[in-house]
């Protein structure tokens, strides 16, 4: 399918932008924070592409990915950027605006009671906020 | 005869294939040879040295030098000999690198085939004639054929060291594409504010003459003088008279497209190109005036109060002496027609580059303020195409403009700055941005204009309603993309002028398989013609940005100086002879010269050679029917000695 260029997607990367305070046109596709990145491997799309798609307002494909779920923080592509971009900082962008939307993905009341209880609290608290039941 | 040999390892480029010592002690046994000797680096200071020394040791009176190809190093050797006091036409090459070392891996063999080579050399030069160069004299006069910012800069440097110069212009004006450009990546200075000050300069600079509407027509003769036929077409105004004051344009009743903004506005048949027009003359386009049947018009004539319009303007023919000769003939874009895909010329409203320049320029059709040709809006969405008919060797053209990754990312920068709300897509394959300050430039036009780089080449664009969709993908993104343009403009490639055909045809200068003027070497004579005397610079001679073709320019123009300040020149005198009391008169030599060297003396009935053009190729000696010409140092009995001594075992 052809991606339509140019449209109202164009507001959600400024929001992008204005959370993460990033300008994402700085990303010249190098691939370094791609390259770096420890969890890459098991990622939809690398984060350059990541970034490569929201360039063109392409965020309907960014956000069906699992590339900022996976993303530990470890903030590896943001040290190493040539261009000086917090990739980490995007990421949490984009799973800022996921999150704002309020959308439930985590149902606690589906887990059994006994999985509940042998689950270790941080780890509910964490996959409820990066949604990675 | 005393002959020297001395063979050179070449590092490991001839010992490791080629066993040099075998070939010293084979090439010791022929009777005229009196020294052999073997080196590492002959073409070192110390391996001159030891071919000095060597001719005053033992009396050489000749040497034979095996090494590399006579192109890289025969005059390095004669140079050396002649300072030992012996005749440089004595020394001769074998060449036992390229043709041998380079070329084989078997040793024996190669080493055969070494000494076959460096015998049948001494064969010839021990039948060497010592030779004294021939002199002539110079004109102290440079041709610049192209009047675009080559040519300028060039005709600048040569009149600036003292010598007269005829600048020869194909247009009404000088000036090229560069007048029409708007502004100059990567400063964006106004092309015309830093182009008209050399104009200027030209037009008012003593030593400068310029020819415009006119065109070489004939060139002959040979470096320090070469004879030039100039036509010239008539213009029917005098450019001393004119005043540029634009009386008659205001009542010429004829409208044509003006080829000066592409065809995007309208001029009258009797016009100024531009306002800055050198020489600032008005000119009547034959083509489209009435005036020339003075029943019938005639109308700016009567308007014109410096009397300078002459209906009966027949041109003429300019004959003139020079001594070295610069073209820059510049380019053209790759015809637009060749895109059928890109909706060129069913679409309106996709735009070459030069034609987008003439909307952003300040003289152009919009004075400065972009809009679009087909209802003249503001465009909100423009997509630019880069390679459009470069890098694509299976259909147009193989190379890379080098100018159109520069020249789009300034178009969608000045497009932002007039229309600050509009946005620009560029579809690229890459970014070559490999000149000073380039990159940053590139890097300013994606992070503060924020223009969105789409990394594919697109395969369609078409109309939908008033917008132009343009289909093509993102590769770094893996997916196809469709973008809605009010407006799209294709970086077409470049390709040499018509002109640059012509005068390489009339020079007999070399052109690449793309048309490109072909340098004499890629590297080490970038700006020289394998004819000795003619030089090249600007897009002529291959892609280039104005500070490249500025800097082209000035080098040849340095060096034509090179050949203008030598008080006599001085050429090889290896030339072929006429033996008058031979030659039947039969013409043979006359057609085959590829130098035009030869000349059939009516009076006398026989070929005469002008050895300053001659090149000593051999061509006439090999067709002469009676035997009447030799080829100096290369006669029949010197090739039938090497042959035979090559048929020899080794």
């Amino acid at each position: 399918m052809r991606v339509k260029v140019g449209g109202e997607e164009e507001e959600i990367v400024a929001k992008v932008e204005e959370i993460s305070g990033q300008n994402i046109m700085l990303c010249y596709q190098c691939g370094q924070c791609s390259a770096s990145c420890p969890m890459a491997d098991y990622m939809d799309l690398i984060p350059s592409r990541v970034m490569k798609m929201l360039q063109l307002g392409m965020v309907d494909d960014v956000f069906k990915a699992n590339t900022m779920w996976i993303c530990a923080t470890c903030l590896k592509c943001s040290v190493m950027c040539p261009k000086d971009i917090d990739v980490a900082a995007v990421m949490e962008a984009l799973r800022q605006i996921v999150l704002r939307r309020n959308e439930e993905y985590l149902s606690l009341g589906k887990i059994s009671k006994d999985r509940i209880e042998e689950l270790p609290q941080i780890a509910l608290i964490a996959s409820a906020r990066k949604m990675t039941p | 005869m005393r002959v020297g040999v001395f063979i050179c390892h070449c590092g490991i480029n001839i010992a490791s294939v080629v066993d040099v010592e075998r070939v010293a002690k084979e090439i010791e046994k022929h009777p005229d040879v009196v020294y052999v000797t073997t080196y590492k680096y002959m073409c070192s200071d110390p391996g001159q040295e030891l071919i000095k020394r060597e001719i005053k040791e033992h009396q050489l009176d000749a040497v034979v030098v095996a090494a590399c190809s006579p192109h890289m190093h025969e005059k390095t050797f004669r140079d050396a000999a002649k300072e030992a006091a012996l005749n440089p036409y004595r020394v001769e090459i074998a060449n036992i690198r390229e043709h041998v070392s380079w070329v084989h891996e078997d040793r024996e063999k190669a080493t055969k085939k070494a000494i076959k080579i460096v015998r049948s050399v001494v064969e010839k030069v021990i039948r060497d004639v010592p030779l004294e160069p021939i002199s002539v004299d110079v004109t102290r006069r440079c041709l610049v054929i192209g009047g675009g910012i080559a040519g300028i800069q060039a005709a600048l440097d040569v009149a600036e060291a003292g010598y007269e110069v005829i600048l020869v212009e194909k247009g009404p004006s000088i000036g090229g594409h560069m007048a029409q450009l708007s502004e100059t990546f990567p400063t964006l200075d106004c092309s015309q504010c830093i182009l008209t000050p050399k104009m200027v300069a030209v037009s008012r600079h003593p030593r400068i003459k310029i020819l415009t509407l006119s065109e070489v027509e004939e060139v002959t003769g040979y470096v320090g003088n070469f004879h030039v036929v100039i036509k010239r077409k008539p213009r029917f105004v005098d450019e001393n008279l004119c005043t540029a004051c634009g009386d008659c344009e205001k009542v010429c009743p004829v409208f044509v497209p003006n080829e000066f903004d592409m065809g995007l506005s309208l001029r009258r048949a009797i016009y100024i190109p531009f306002p800055q027009a050198v020489p600032s003359s008005y000119v009547i386009d034959i083509n489209s005036c009435l005036g020339l049947e003075p029943l019938i018009c005639g109308k700016c004539a009567e308007k014109c109060e410096a009397n300078a319009i002459n209906y009966d303007d027949k041109g003429g023919r300019i004959e003139v002496d020079v001594g070295a000769i610069i073209v820059a003939t510049g380019y053209e874009l790759y015809g637009k027609e060749n895109f059928p895909e890109y909706g060129y010329g069913q679409y309106e409203d996709v735009v070459t580059g030069l034609e987008f320049e003439r909307l952003l320029s300040a003289t152009g059709p919009t004075g400065g303020e972009l809009r679009r040709p087909s209802d003249w809006k503001v465009p909100k969405t423009v997509v630019f195409i880069q390679c459009v008919g470069s890098r694509d060797p299976d259909n147009h053209k193989p190379y890379c403009s080098k100018i159109c990754c520069m020249y789009t990312a300034k178009h969608a920068m000045l497009y932002k700055h007039r229309v600050p709300d509009g946005k620009a897509y560029i579809f690229y394959i890459d970014i070559r941005a490999g000149g000073k300050d380039y990159e940053e430039f590139v890097h300013r036009a994606m992070e503060e204009e924020r223009i969105t780089y789409i990394r594919g080449r697109v395969s369609k664009v078409f109309r939908e309603g008033d917008k132009l969709v343009v289909w093509g993908v993102d590769t770094l993104a893996g997916k196809k993309v469709e973008v809605h343009a009010d407006m799209v403009v294709l970086a077409t490639a470049i390709v040499p002028s018509e002109g640059t055909r012509d005068v390489a045809e009339k020079l007999k200068c070399a052109t690449d398989e793309n048309g490109f003027l072909k340098e004499a070497h890629p590297k080490l004579r970038p700006v020289e013609s394998l004819n000795t005397g003619v030089y090249y610079c600007g897009v002529a001679q291959g892609p280039k940005d104005i500070p490249e073709t500025v800097a082209q320019a000035s080098a040849a123009a340095a060096k034509a100086i090179d050949i203008l300040s030598q008080p006599k020149l001085y050429h090889e005198p290896t030339v072929a002879v006429v033996d008058g009391d031979k030659c039947t008169g039969c013409k043979t030599c006359v057609s085959i010269c590829p130098f035009n060297a030869i000349r059939f003396n009516e009076e006398l009935k026989r070929a005469e050679v002008n050895s300053a053009l001659c090149e000593g190729c051999g061509s006439c000696a090999v067709a002469c029917p009676s035997g009447a010409i030799t080829a100096t140092n290369i006669r029949d009995d010197q090739v039938i000695e090497m042959v035979k001594s090559v048929l020899q075992e080794a």
